[in-house]
């Protein structure tokens, strides 16, 4: 028997609330499931399982907030394989065995000093109304949450929808707090990534014109459906130069854990502001078709702040890409616990000198962010080296 | 239009009792004092020479031999108003009350109602000191078989004993010693009052303030004052403390969510203690703060003057319970 916990979908993540369990006790689960959906400052996640297993028993209820980590439910793995644990990023010392979980009370939650103050009324409310009272702040004796604060809550949630209908983004229902949220998130992470992470900053232009002519070719033989974009090969190269240059495919916990799965987060904005970095997991096992349909389905679903809990907490990487017509470079600022960021900017025509001659080439210019505690310069000047010799050589991408 | 009288306390008692007299000839008052020295309260002043001496009756200084007498005279098929001059001596009576008044219909299998009216003088008099000011309101309101009735305003007290003598069982009036002398205005047109039912005596939606007898003008002053500062508070005159209208103070608390319950008797094992207890078991999840309780001071009832008014809550202590509740500055 082992425990499910709340997963970490990223080192900026303290807690999540679920929302909903997709399974019940009794039922069997296998790799990839969805179990629960969970509401965390990334909107809602669907939080994923990794064993073969039997749900033993939930425990915890919907509109409960836990702390990364807690204890969810308790699952029965089929192969008895008690050491696949159930998030790639969940601690080995979390999963007790049932008996030692026994003696405490089974209260994975809060301890009493994380009691919510409530009146009885205030907390009827709160529940008929789907308001998650450990975000009120209570104005009652003592600090208790009264009705009034619950009613100003629901106010409040009630402005909120009605304003999003008015815009009539009605397919992206918790945007408006949800934004407000990933802001903080953002702020949080990129906080501790400027004061922790000593950043150092390569750049290389790159040559754009074999691996666009190759692209365009491709396409032109494709629907519209399934033609390919640049971000696609980019990925790809970007893939192939991190098997090669395996130190920038890390996180840093304690020192550098080189991981051997190249899963690339690739930063999509939000329409409301914010940023939203969904992975496209073992991105150098997949070809460059597999990629593009890996962004078609990711994408959309990470504008709707819809995405997988796998999605979103196994990033070894992070790329990102200005796109069309925007600026000529970006130097990202590191996503802890990794160690590198490359940036793609815009690709645009420009003067380019080779062989001793001038000609205008569509350039892409490449930096790579990395931690130097990590790695020194040279390894980030190798990745790009590699890099460009991947996109230079487009047909064995 | 409704026709207003100005009239005291001890007068609205007065024509009650002369009304109760006129109207069934099988109701007599006795007590002590109440013919000739006409009430040690005035309030049977003038009915011997009205109503003759088998109305108004003397009784010897023996509290349980007098209202056992009346007891009697119920069960024999009379209509009796029992004085007695006040709760404190009512002690000396407990006897007859609880193994009689209240348990003579249980023991006879029913066949044997005991229609007794029992009058008492309650509360603080005036530095009249602690054998004669006390308030037993909760010590009768706990024995099952009494019905127990509070005439805390004026209205009552003119017209709560004409219901009282309808019912077939025995009642306990606690009338006012220290409200006797007030005036205040009654309709003239309203002839009788619901002693099955509490009275909300002031609508609000903030908060419930839930009292009983000398409470009750109390509250209602408070809440005036309250009101003038924006705090719209409901009075609920509980008027009947057994059997409790429940429905009345659940509604009550179950609208404005909070609950302040005021009396003079001692806090502990008191109606505000019962009260409470309902409100926590029946209507637990309509509540928004603590139920609080101002009740008396748990000391016999000083003499002097300012320790006496210190030792039951006055206005002022209704009015900053209330902002402490409400959270008002």
């Amino acid at each position: 028997m082992i425990e499910f916990v709340m997963p970490s979908l990223g080192a900026d993540m303290e807690d999540g609330t679920l929302v909903e369990w997709r399974k019940k006790k009794g039922d069997t689960v296998k790799r990839g499931d969805i179990i629960a959906e969970v509401e965390t400052q990334k909107g809602l996640i669907e939080i994923e399982i990794f064993d073969e297993a039997v749900i033993e028993k939930l425990l915890i209820g919907p509109g409960t907030k836990v702390p990364v980590g807690s204890p969810l439910a308790l699952i029965n793995p089929i192969h008895d394989k008690a050491e696949t644990i159930v998030t790639t990023t969940a601690k080995k010392d979390l999963i007790h065995p049932i008996i030692e979980k026994e003696k405490t009370p089974a209260s994975p939650t809060v301890s009493s000093d994380d009691r919510i103050k409530i009146s009885p009324l205030a907390k009827r409310i709160a529940t008929e109304n789907n308001i998650d009272t450990s975000t009120l702040s209570g104005s009652g004796e003592n600090g208790a949450i009264t009705k009034e604060d619950v009613e100003k809550s629901i106010a409040k949630k009630l402005k909120g929808a009605l304003s999003q209908e008015a815009l009539g983004t009605t397919t992206e229902d918790e945007t408006a707090s949800a934004s407000i949220s990933i802001r903080a998130a953002v702020a949080a992470a990129m906080s501790k990534s400027n004061r922790e992470i000593p950043h150092y900053y390569l750049e290389k232009t790159i040559d754009m014109t074999k691996a666009l002519v190759l692209m365009n070719k491709a396409n032109k033989e494709r629907p519209v459906k399934q033609r390919l974009l640049p971000a696609a090969l980019l990925i790809r190269a970007v893939a192939l130069s991190l098997q090669e240059v395996p130190e920038l495919n890390a996180l840093w916990d304690n020192g550098l854990q080189i991981r051997s799965d190249i899963n690339i987060g690739f930063v999509v904005s939000l329409r409301k502001g914010g940023i939203i970095v969904p992975a496209i997991p073992a991105a150098n096992l997949k070809t460059i078709d597999e990629i593009m349909s890996a962004l078609n389905d990711i994408i959309p679903r990470a504008k709707a702040l819809k995405l997988r809990s796998s999605e979103l907490s196994d990033s070894t990487i992070t790329m990102t890409s200005i796109g069309e017509g925007g600026a000529d470079s970006v130097y990202g600022i590191i996503y802890p616990p990794q160690v590198a960021i490359i940036g793609f900017g815009n690709i645009s025509e420009q003067p380019f000198a080779e062989n001793g001659m001038l000609g205008v080439r569509p350039i892409v210019r490449v930096t790579v962010s990395a931690d130097h505690r990590a790695t020194d310069g040279l390894i980030g000047s190798r990745f790009l080296t590699a890099l460009n010799r991947h996109l230079q050589n487009p047909a064995s991408l | 239009m409704k026709e207003i009288t100005k009239i005291t306390y001890r007068e609205a008692l007065k024509q009650g009792v002369r009304e109760a007299l006129q109207n069934d000839e099988r109701v007599f008052l006795m007590g002590e004092d109440v013919g000739r020295y006409g009430g040690a309260f005035a309030v049977s002043k003038g009915l011997l020479q009205e109503f003759g001496e088998d109305k108004i009756m003397d009784v010897p200084l023996s509290e349980s031999g007098f209202v056992g007498a009346g007891i009697g005279a119920a069960v024999a098929g009379m209509k009796p108003i029992v004085e007695v001059m006040t709760v404190n001596f009512g002690l000396l009576a407990m006897d007859q009350i609880v193994n009689n008044a209240a348990t003579l219909l249980h023991m006879s299998g029913g066949q044997m109602n005991v229609p007794v009216v029992i009058r008492m003088g309650c509360g603080i008099g005036r530095q009249l000191a602690a054998q004669h000011s006390h308030s037993w309101e909760p010590l009768f309101a706990h024995i099952p078989g009494l019905i127990v009735l509070s005439a805390g305003t004026h209205e009552d007290a003119r017209h709560m004993l004409a219901k009282a003598l309808k019912s077939p069982d025995p009642v306990i009036v606690f009338e006012y010693t220290s409200m006797l002398n007030i005036e205040k205005e009654i309709p003239v047109n309203i002839t009788r009052v619901d002693i099955s039912k509490a009275k909300v005596r002031k609508v609000g939606k903030d908060i419930s303030i839930i009292t009983y007898g000398i409470g009750v003008y109390k509250c209602m002053d408070a809440a005036n004052e309250l009101a003038s500062i924006g705090i719209d508070t409901e009075v609920v005159d509980l008027r009947i403390l057994r059997p409790l209208d429940e429905e009345t103070i659940l509604a009550s608390v179950s609208k404005t969510h909070k609950a302040l319950i005021v009396e003079d008797a001692w806090k502990s094992v008191s109606i505000s203690s019962e009260i409470s207890a309902r409100i926590m078991e029946k209507i637990f999840y309509e509540l928004d703060a603590p139920v609080l309780r101002l009740a008396g001071v748990e000391v016999p009832i000083p003499y002097p003057l300012h320790l006496e008014d210190a030792s039951v809550p006055q206005k002022n202590d209704i009015i900053n319970a209330v902002k402490k509740m409400l959270n008002h500055d």
